[in-house]
């Protein structure tokens, strides 16, 4: 029984260290707190329940047409929203994410109606025995490419010259630009990959829940927010290990806690206040000093 | 001794901006505090005003052990500054900075202040006001006073600095560099401001990099080098003083 | 006409709830949990109507005094961090209220809170408070307390050495922010009769934070205007109804790039000044 809770709060948290992971790197090339990045999700469950639902191609095509979309989508949102703006109002990019979000949310609710869409099932799911465990093979599935997708990711930012160049971007601009990054480029680059990442989560989330809503963005960018946090603003690695210590512990909450509260929510953005309190820099420290 | 500093140190992650620094201030004198760029200077203000907690030591003003206390309670016993870059509240008027200056010697309230209950709080912004118009004259900039803080031309805003911290009636005023980005002109009526303020008998601590003006105006001169106090005394013995020839044309120039 | 005055009431009710946003803000507070302090006041001054039969304006007053008190205490941990951890700590405890409101039997839970009296004169009580604001704010700008506050927003450490005390002023600026929601709730739950958490989710904080700024952060006309404007403009415009909320969504990204400060700026109020005294053939000042 708690083996199959692990699983699900692994699942649980992998997604939400997906869409941490954006928030994360965002804020660690702009000092941003990217509004519309739940919205950004959405979007990407939507386009994979569409891909899905018109060309019937397998996952393995779907995925990745998705993350281009929103890749797309979320260097659009850049390029109209954020880069024009004056760099001496530090509230403008939060106030014109919002415009983004209140743009896409609506947009959804036109296009696919303002209730739950039932997500089709692109892979047949397995529920398979170990003992006396029920395990979901979407669990694992969704579990794996979310932990391949991070895996990637960190080698990418470590290992690769545009990795490196984005975590200059990270330490300042200025020098940055002094030592020849693009920052521009860069800035619009991250905004492609940290969209793409909430592009894969909007599909699996999807898959795993078997619903989707034109809603479904701002419960995962709250819980991306606090994952964020516990794992220290713009820290990649904090943000993958804080997601699945945040599934988990919710997970754990629901099987020890009393069940007829609900308690999971209260749960996490408690443990988010208390972060607050007692240690703002996140379980693993930031990179990025406090501002 | 009107302000006692002894055996100050301040680290900054390990670095050392001061090490061992002990100076005393007597009333109403003016105390110049000199030295090369990255010297300590600054760090030193930023200890006695209370930006930053000292790593070692102790400070005292007017006996009273002040390196614990906030602030705005250093200010309210006695402590006035200006800043090396100046630090105006640019939106606000030149008359409103001022008042500012006021603030911990006044006591209205919040509920008081929109309930108008008594005659009391409207004398007290009166007297407020009046009090930071004398200022502003004295620094003579009263023709100013409604203008926004922001559209003052450079040298105006020190001076409109200075009289934020007169305001509060301060018995010592640290002044960081009032003459930074001054003319020539603009550096004679510095220089007569500031003894003027001197013969009020409030004792002021400079720091300044015009070395005329330090020679001229100061009582005592304090020299500070990576953290170090290399010498002090008058102007004449710390112009002759071979540690701070050394100290100034060693680094600079 | 009855449409007119629902739209008017509520564009009232957001007018406080706007300026419960500006007053922290004025000190650098920037809160994305108004919404929560809303509830507790809406939920506060509903169970002293329903459960203890105080009359209505005692019962806006308890329920917003309840609010600044919390205010007060959330306003503790806020005083230490700055930005985006500060939107975050009040994101955090608006949906904490929220959930907790969502699990207590007491007041309805989940199903909501009905059966609140209903207040014949809920727009003359909205904009009795609006009218109390304006006096409020306007005395502000000329007064002790309110220079400390624009002190402490513009350059908090300056403000600190030349003698605010600026946990003082924050934390005062932050629970009367906290009790002016509360009002604002409790004027909008004896409107609306029957409150549910889902009205005071962060999407509303967020709404309060936009009226706030669209209409302009440098004097206190600016969010009392962009409220106003907002919740009455998108009311009328029918002919653009459909798409109104797409085309509020871009207008507040084109101010952004275009005038940050938002639409009534100083240059606005001052400008303003010399329309007028010109008109009149005078100085008015
Ligand atoms: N907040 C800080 N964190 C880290 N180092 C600091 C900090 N403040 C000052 N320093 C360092 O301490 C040293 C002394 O700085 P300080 O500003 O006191 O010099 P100063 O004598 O005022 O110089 P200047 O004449 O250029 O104003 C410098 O090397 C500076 O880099
Ligand atoms: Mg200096």
């Amino acid at each position: 029984m708690i083996f199959q809770q692990l699983i699900n709060g692994l699942m649980l948290g992998a997604n939400y260290s997906l869409v941490a992971i954006g928030y994360t790197l965002i804020f660690g090339v702009l000092g941003l707190l990217h509004f519309a990045h739940g919205e950004v999700l959405m979007a990407g469950a939507f386009m994979g329940f569409y891909i899905i639902l018109w060309t019937d191609l397998p996952l393995y095509i779907t995925l990745p047409l998705t993350m281009i979309a929103t890749g797309a989508l979320g260097i659009i949102i850049d390029l109209l929203a954020i880069r024009p703006l004056r760099k001496d109002f530090h509230l403008a990019p939060l106030l014109s994410t919002i415009g983004v979000t209140i743009i896409l949310q609506n947009l959804a609710v036109k296009l696919f109606g303002g209730y739950g869409t039932r997500f089709p099932d692109a892979i047949k799911d397995y529920h398979f025995k170990i003992g006396s465990l029920f395990i979901s093979s979407i669990n694992i599935l969704t579990l794996g490419i979310s932990i391949f997708l991070m895996i990637a990711l960190y080698f990418f930012i470590s290992k690769t010259k545009i990795g490196k160049a984005m975590r200059a971007v990270s330490e300042s601009h200025l020098t940055a630009g002094l030592l020849g990054v693009n920052v521009d480029w860069i800035v619009l680059l991250t905004f492609g990959i940290a969209s793409a990442l909430a592009g894969a989560s909007g599909v699996m989330i999807g898959l795993a829940f078997h619903a989707i809503s034109p809603f479904i963005g701002l419960t995962f960018a709250l819980k991306g927010l606090v994952v964020m946090l516990l794992g220290g603003l713009g820290n990649v690695l904090g943000a993958m290990i804080g997601g699945l210590i945040l599934g988990m512990a919710e997970v754990l909450a629901i099987v020890v806690l009393p069940t007829e509260i609900n308690l999971q929510d209260i749960f996490s953005f408690g443990i988010m206040i208390l972060i607050l309190i007692f240690r703002p820099t996140g379980l693993f420290g930031t990179r990025i000093t406090q501002g | 001794m009107i302000l006692n500093i002894r055996n100050v140190a301040k680290q900054f992650n390990g670095f050392h901006a001061l090490s061992n620094i002990g100076v005393d201030v007597a009333e109403g004198k003016i105390h110049a505090i000199i030295g090369p760029n990255g010297a300590g200077k600054t760090t030193l203000f930023n200890l006695i005003s209370g930006v930053y907690d000292l790593t070692e030591g102790e400070i005292r003003f007017k006996d009273v052990v002040i390196n614990q206390l906030k602030p705005h309670l250093r200010a309210k016993l006695g402590i006035g500054r200006t800043f090396q870059i100046v630090r105006l509240f640019g939106l606000m008027s030149v008359l409103e900075n001022v008042m500012i200056g006021t603030h911990c010697k006044t006591r209205a309230g919040l509920l008081k202040t929109f309930l108008r209950f008594s005659r009391k709080e409207l004398t007290e912004e009166k007297a407020t006001r009046e009090n930071a118009t004398r200022w502003l004259e004295f620094v003579g900039l009263a023709h100013k006073a409604d203008q926004t803080a922001s559209n003052l031309p450079h040298a105006e805003q020190r001076l409109v600095e200075i009289a934020r911290a007169l305001a509060l009636d301060p018995e010592l005023i640290l002044l960081d560099e009032p003459a930074a980005g001054m003319n020539l002109n603009e550096t004679l009526k510095l220089d007569a401001l500031i003894s003027k303020i001197n013969q009020m008998g409030k004792a002021i601590l400079l720091i300044e990099h015009n070395m005329e003006l330090v020679m001229e105006i100061s009582h005592v001169i304090t020299v500070l080098n990576f953290g170090m106090k290399i010498a002090e005394g008058v102007s004449s013995e710390i112009q002759n003083n071979p540690k701070v020839i050394e100290a100034y044309l060693g680094r600079k120039k | 006409m009855d449409y007119l005055i629902s739209v008017a009431t509520i564009a009232g009710i957001y007018i406080i709830m706007a300026m419960s946003f500006y007053l922290p803000f004025m000190t650098g507070q920037i809160s994305l949990g108004q919404a929560g302090f809303m509830a507790i006041g809406a939920y506060g001054s509903a169970v002293c109507s329903v459960k203890f039969g105080i009359p209505y304006v005692p019962a806006i007053l308890i329920g917003g005094s309840v609010a600044g008190i919390v205010g007060f205490f959330v306003g503790i941990p806020a005083l230490r961090i700055k930005g985006i951890y500060l939107l975050l700590l009040t994101l955090g405890f608006g949906e904490i209220i929220r959930v907790v409101f969502i699990n207590v039997e007491y007041i309805g839970a989940a199903a909501g809170f009905p059966g609140i009296p209903y207040q014949d004169h809920s727009l003359l009580y909205s904009y009795i408070m609006v009218f109390i604001l304006i006096i409020f704010f306007s005395r502000l700008r000329k007064s002790r307390m309110g220079r400390a506050f624009h002190a402490v927003g513009s350059d908090e450490d300056a403000a600190e050495v030349i003698g605010v005390n600026i946990t003082s002023v924050k934390l005062i600026a932050f629970s009367t922010g906290g009790f002016i929601a509360g009002i604002g709730g409790g004027i909008f739950a004896h409107y609306q009769e029957y409150i549910e958490p889902l009205m005071f989710d962060v999407m509303h904080s967020v709404e309060f934070i936009v009226f706030t700024i669209f209409g302009g952060i440098q004097i206190f006309w600016g969010p009392m205007f962009g409220a106003f404007v907002l919740t009455m403009i998108p009311e009328f415009l029918r002919v653009i109804q459909e798409w109104r909320m797409e085309l509020f969504g871009a207008l507040l990204i084109i101010m952004m790039i275009l005038r940050p400060q938002g639409v009534i700026g100083l240059d606005t109020i001052q400008g303003l000044k010399k329309v007028s005294s010109r008109i009149l053939g005078r100085g008015l000042s």
